[in-house]
């Protein structure tokens, strides 16, 4: 086994534990650090792809900027300990039939597609942040462009939400 | 045996340095809080720690010791878990931001391998944004401390320090784009080699530096970062008059230390950021052609040391009389030696520029501390979302004209 393959293991893992004890944890403060730690070991696991620049980036916006509004809007709330009702609890065995049907379908697109996946996670070679750059402003710049108009709708459309009412 | 540590060389290196590093930082660490309870002393007119040690020198020891002999109570009532996580979290964090600052331009050779002055490889890509990735996840140490305690001030606090961070996270990011543009890298070295190239006039030295072209940027850097580490006048999270200490109320003992060292390790981060970014890290600020100037440390070493022997010998204690001129003699042959050997000169340049930087900011973080009041919530929220943020995506507009119109240089 190579320190690489060593490595994805014990991120997968994590990632994978993280996610279960997000949705096992009662409390939301819980939750939310289970997810950060999924958020992490995503990121380790970019960076064993080489790809620094997509690890560095989920790290600063969802480990840093999003997770950090979810805690924040916790705490702000003071949220309790998770309460269930009977129509939760009812939920929990179709969740379960669909989370182990989601699982066979990736797993089986993986199998499928195994060369391809292994080539390209040992390809090891680093994507330079500048190719990144000239893809998202030159190949992709429409949808881009599209995506940040998407983003500037939500910005002001939680600017309006947010105004107080005129008295 | 010999054959595995060759193998091993790498890995050892790596060990080593990274033991020596904690050891550094946590040393400087403890003498900062020296060094700033002496100066803020020197502005409100007192003389400052005096008692333990001549000159107070010995004084972070005798608080390191009394840190560690506490009583460490867990009150009730507070999340477990998350409580003894947040401190752990923060010094972490601080910690593994530093291991990405390089601290000199050359490689030393040790047994065959060029091993670099700083942790991180020298041609870490993501330099800079690792930095913010880890700054990033700061914020979580003081926000989850002021949760987990389960108490009112160290919530208010925590819920504070969260806000503030999160607010000038963005323009200590939006503030350094216009020196990524400049350097065309995120590679902290890069950035630095960038800056050698003559600047203003075509002169060489101090005006290659970032800080004449991203005057505007450097501003809002610093404000920002200061914010960003929680310190005057920017410490809203931790307003004696309004929080009792905020965040950290609940903690006492070596978790308290944990998040106070975490806090000045982050100082230092900052200002070798400062350096690096807009001072020319490692670059002298006189033109290459001035070797004289090499002799700039012994210079400064060989006085001082000197001076150190003479105050020592006047000194009233007895072990003030045996310690300072011991140190003052080190200090004495250490300039002897920089005189003496030009090689082990000449290496010592890059490192000796970038610390007296790191220094320097360090002092203007305590200077700040000692003449400025703390702003108001409001003030606080406002200066940074209406002047600081609007004002550094301004200078990246402008700069990005500026390299279309005239290159980067």
């Amino acid at each position: 086994m190579t320190p690489q393959l060593a490595v994805f293991f014990v991120l997968a893992a994590l990632a994978v534990a993280g996610a279960i004890n997000l949705i096992l944890q009662k409390h939301p403060i819980h939750s939310a650090l289970s997810l950060i730690v999924v958020m992490v070991a995503l990121a380790g696991l970019y960076l064993l792809l080489g790809a620094e620049f997509v690890a560095a980036v989920q790290i600063i916006v969802y480990g840093g900027a999003i997770m950090v509004l979810f805690v924040f809007v916790i705490m702000l709330l003071n949220a309790g300990v998770e309460e269930h009702t009977s129509l939760s609890k009812l939920a929990g065995g179709p969740g379960l039939l669909l989370a182990v049907a989601l699982a066979g379908f990736i797993a089986a697109t993986v199998a499928r597609s195994s060369d391809s996946v292994q080539a390209a996670a040992q390809n090891g070679t680093l994507a330079p942040t500048r190719d990144i750059s000239s893809m998202i402003f030159k190949e992709f710049v429409y949808p881009f462009e599209l995506t940040s108009f998407l983003v500037l709708v939500a910005i002001l459309g939680a600017a309006v939400l947010a105004q107080r009412e005129k008295s | 045996m010999n054959s595995i540590l060759s193998a091993n060389a790498g890995l050892i290196i790596m060990v080593v340095k990274t033991v020596l590093l904690l050891f550094i930082v946590l040393t400087v660490n403890a003498y900062l809080t020296w060094f700033e309870r002496k100066v803020v002393a020197r502005i409100q007119s007192r003389w400052g720690p005096y008692r333990v040690g001549p000159h107070g020198l010995l004084q972070p020891l005798a608080d390191g010791v009394k840190f560690l002999f506490k009583e460490d109570p867990t009150p009730a009532g507070v999340d477990k878990f998350v409580y003894h996580l947040a401190p752990l979290l923060a010094l972490t964090l601080a910690m593994t931001s530093i291991a990405i600052i390089p601290f000199g331009p050359n490689p030393i050779r040790i047994l065959g391998h060029d091993v670099y002055l700083g942790i991180a490889s020298p041609n870490l890509n993501i330099g800079i944004l690792a930095l913010f990735a880890i700054t990033a996840l700061g914020v979580y140490g003081v926000a989850l401390a002021g949760w987990s305690s389960n108490s009112k001030y160290p919530l208010m606090g925590g819920l504070r320090s969260s806000a503030q961070m999160i607010s000038y996270e963005l323009s200590l990011t939006m503030s350094v784009v216009g020196v990524l543009l400049l350097a065309g890298t995120f590679n902290l070295r890069d950035i630095i080699n960038a800056q050698a190239a003559p600047g203003v006039f075509g002169w060489h030295g101090i005006f290659g530096w970032n800080i004449w072209r991203q005057i505007v940027g450097f501003f809002c850097f610093f404000v920002a970062a200061i914010a960003e580490t929680n310190r005057a006048p920017f410490d809203l999270p931790e307003a004696e008059q309004e929080l009792v200490a905020g965040f950290n109320t609940e903690y006492a003992s070596f978790k308290f230390a944990m998040f106070f060292i975490a806090e000045y390790t982050s100082m230092i981060t900052i200002s070798c950021l400062c350096s690096i970014m807009f001072f020319g890290g490692w670059l002298s600020p006189f033109p290459d052609s001035w070797t004289f100037t090499h002799y700039l440390p012994s210079l400064i070493l060989i006085p001082f040391g000197l001076w150190v022997i003479w105050d020592g010998i006047r000194y009233e204690t007895i072990f003030g009389r045996i310690v300072l001129p011991g140190i003052g003699t080190v200090m004495v042959a250490l300039g002897a030696v920089l005189v003496l050997f030009p090689a082990v000169n000449e290496f010592i340049q890059g490192p000796f520029w970038l610390l007296s930087k790191i220094l320097f900011f360090l002092f203007f973080y305590v200077w700040m501390r000692g003449t400025l009041p703390r702003f108001r919530y409001d003030q606080l929220m406002a200066f940074g979302w209406k002047l600081l943020l609007p004002l550094s995506i301004v200078n990246v507009i402008g700069t990005s004209f500026a390299i279309l119109q005239w290159g980067p240089k």
